[in-house]
């Protein structure tokens, strides 16, 4: 008797729990989606924004977002999927450098994303890009030593390489050792096997990989607050070295310096929301590819 | 005859294998070192982090240049306080104290670094590293105490009571939480939680160390929640069914046989949740507040350590005293999280692997 109380006490409790994640979670949705629904019109999603940035629309902190996380996986994804291809090919389980890469794709997805911030001011702008002026810019000028998109992109994609790495890896292990086996059998080499059947079996995972870096880098802010992003901009960017809006940025911006917060409300929601759509959906679509991954592998 | 042409006909397979060899070695080689990139980063960051951190500790007060750019400074001080009207009694009695007890400002010398002020942009310029430190202690306990209990009970019961529908309800709501940006959070806190808990609770000001912590364990639940799952069916599947056998219940089963077990797995998982909770910097510059004081009250405005980075970095001038006492404060972030991911790995490995023997 007396265990049986105590065991659904321990359901309740422990029910109750999770549904009070739940229950934030929706709420927060719910009131972000109430407080911002009379924001979300097509001119706000194609205008930029007006008067002091208390009207208008959020364009161009979209396109830069989008511009961020492109630069962002051609810098990121292929530095990702090549480690991932040692870690699950190559690498012998108990020597020296793999234990290293390890410990180092670990530590790395545990850095604070403001360090890779101050990283990215220390590397990228200053030593990396104040070495490209010495070597290509007219002397006394300032064109990669200043934050930028470029810059951005390169911070950013250093932060996400652990997240492809690891959805890279469980989609290369998901390939059966048969397959690769009947590859070697046929007398193809290692690399080829890898090219020819392994690799074309894992391109939903890279997809996967891709994905999930791209949903947490659109989503980003510390990393980018001192190396490229910027309050306004009248104009869109053209080259890499130029600096960019982007999503994140804008509301931190609108929130917490915008001269009247109280204005802007419905446009912060709205934008908000429109943020959390952007991520939403590329995780969802994550998900749902690596779910098929995983029956594939069950089946 | 016939073996001989064999052997020749082998030996030439083997030297045509040999030269295919070469691209093999190349293509295993490249993807060597492409994938020593990541060990790579870790030590760029470090020596980079450090490199601008280390001159704090040589540079001689510059009063000169000091002077020239205290005015940009203070309009940068002034729009990272807008956001919290609350702090501006605290400054002016900073203020006033700092008139009182002006002793050797301007350097960052040890004692000034391990100062109870932090007053980069005044005239005598304070360092003190120990407010911004007690900030984000108060704001990491505070959201790893709600977080923690809430988090590790949701595993429990999406492990062991959740029926199997249910349970592929709750991974993925979870999930969806861990993708919530950090400013989005942040904001959330500012505008909505903020009003709430005031409402609530009638604390003075709107912004404090709690709301910090509240929204920040937002952020952290996933994470426990995750590795603590994780943990909980890593646990070998002849444990639950000893225990069974035995007699034992369901929750006798959860309680004193798998979470007992899976204890190095939950105890990472905390280490890993207070890792993201001190060295988060969006939510904390948004709810806290951003008044740099030593306080041990939860309800009063804090300063972070992360935050304060976030605030000022965009104001200072590179390669000032402030400047680096910044990236100073980056260096201990870093040596902070990265000794806590160490720990959480080598601890949980070495336990786990003594558990069950290999892994």
């Amino acid at each position: 008797m007396k265990n049986k109380i105590i065991g659904n006490a321990a359901v309740v409790v422990s029910g109750l729990a999770t549904l009070l994640i739940i229950a934030v979670l929706v709420y927060m949705l719910t009131e972000i989606i109430i407080n911002g629904r009379n924001y979300l019109t097509w001119e706000f999603l194609t205008q930029s924004p007006t008067e002091g940035m208390t009207a208008g629309g959020i364009f161009p902190a979209i396109v830069g977002t989008v511009l961020l996380v492109l630069i962002m996986s051609i810098l990121g994804v292929p530095i990702g999927t090549i480690t991932a291809l040692y870690l699950s090919e190559y690498a012998k389980k108990n020597s020296v450098f793999t234990k290293l890469t390890r410990f180092a794709v670990n530590t790395l997805a545990g850095v604070p994303s403001i360090v890779f911030g101050l990283f990215g001011l220390g590397f990228f702008v200053q030593f990396i890009g104040g070495g490209m002026d010495k070597v290509f810019s007219a002397p006394d000028q300032v064109v990669w030593a200043q934050p930028s998109i470029l810059w951005a992109s390169a911070t950013m994609a250093f932060l996400t390489i652990p997240v492809v790495i690891v959805s890279v890896e469980e989609a290369l292990r998901s390939v059966p050792q048969d397959y690769r086996a009947a590859g070697l059998a046929l007398g193809a080499t290692k690399w080829q096997t890898i090219r020819k059947v392994v690799l074309p079996n894992s391109i939903s995972g890279i997809l996967t990989g891709t994905i999930l870096a791209i949903g947490r880098g659109a989503g980003e802010v510390a990393p980018i607050l001192f190396t490229g992003a910027a309050y306004f901009l009248p104009h869109l960017p053209k080259k890499l070295s130029d600096q960019f809006m982007n999503l994140g940025y804008h509301i931190y911006i609108m929130a917490t310096q915008s001269t009247d917060v109280e204005a802007t409300k419905g446009i912060q929601y709205a934008t908000v929301a429109i943020l959390l759509l952007v991520t939403f959906t590329l995780n969802f679509a994550a998900v749902t590819i690596r779910f098929r991954i995983r029956k594939k592998r069950i089946t | 005859m016939d073996n001989k042409d064999n052997n020749k006909e082998s030996n030439g397979r083997n030297s045509r294998r040999k030269k295919f060899y070469l691209s093999e070695f190349l293509a295993e080689y490249i993807i060597k070192s492409v994938s020593f990139i990541s060990f790579a980063i870790i030590i760029l960051i470090f020596i980079f982090v450090f490199r601008e951190a280390i001159p704090v500790f040589f540079q001689q007060s510059k009063t000169s240049s000091s002077e020239e750019f205290l005015q940009s400074e203070t309009y940068g001080e002034e729009e990272s306080t807008t956001e919290s009207a609350t702090n501006s009694p605290e400054q002016k009695t900073e203020n006033s104290h700092n008139l009182e007890t002006s002793g050797a400002g301007g350097e960052a010398t040890i004692s000034n670094l391990t100062g109870d002020e932090w007053q980069p942009v005044s005239s005598e310029p304070k360092y003190g590293l120990l407010p911004l430190f007690v900030g984000s202690f108060n704001v990491t306990i505070v959201s790893i105490i709600i977080a923690a209990p809430l988090a590790i009970l949701a595993a429990i019961f999406s492990t062991f009571f959740a029926p199997r529908k249910l349970k592929e309800v709750i991974k993925p709501v979870i999930e969806l939480l861990a993708g919530f940006p950090s400013v989005v959070v942040g904001f959330f806190a500012l505008m909505t939680i903020a009003s709430l808990c005031q409402q609530l609770f009638g604390y003075t000001y709107r912004l404090n160390a709690f709301i910090g912590g509240l929204a920040l364990s937002l952020a952290v639940i996933p994470i426990i929640y995750t590795v603590t799952e994780d943990a909980l069916s890593a646990i070998p599947k002849y444990f639950t069914e000893a225990s069974y056998a035995l007699g034992a219940t369901k929750w006798q089963t959860a309680f004193k046989v798998v979470v007992p077990a899976a204890t190095p797995g939950i105890f990472a998982a905390l280490l890993l949740g207070v890792g993201r909770a001190f060295g988060e910097t969006m939510i904390v510059l948004m709810a806290t507040g951003n008044a740099a004081q030593m306080t041990f009250n939860i309800f009063n405005p804090v300063r972070t350590m992360s935050a304060t980075i976030g605030a000022e970095m965009a104001e200072v001038v590179f390669g000032d005293v402030h400047y680096g006492v910044l990236f100073l404060i980056g260096a201990l972030l870093f040596i902070f999280t990265f000794t806590l991911n160490a720990i959480a790995e080598f601890y949980v490995r070495n336990k786990l692997m003594k558990k069950f023997g290999g892994d």
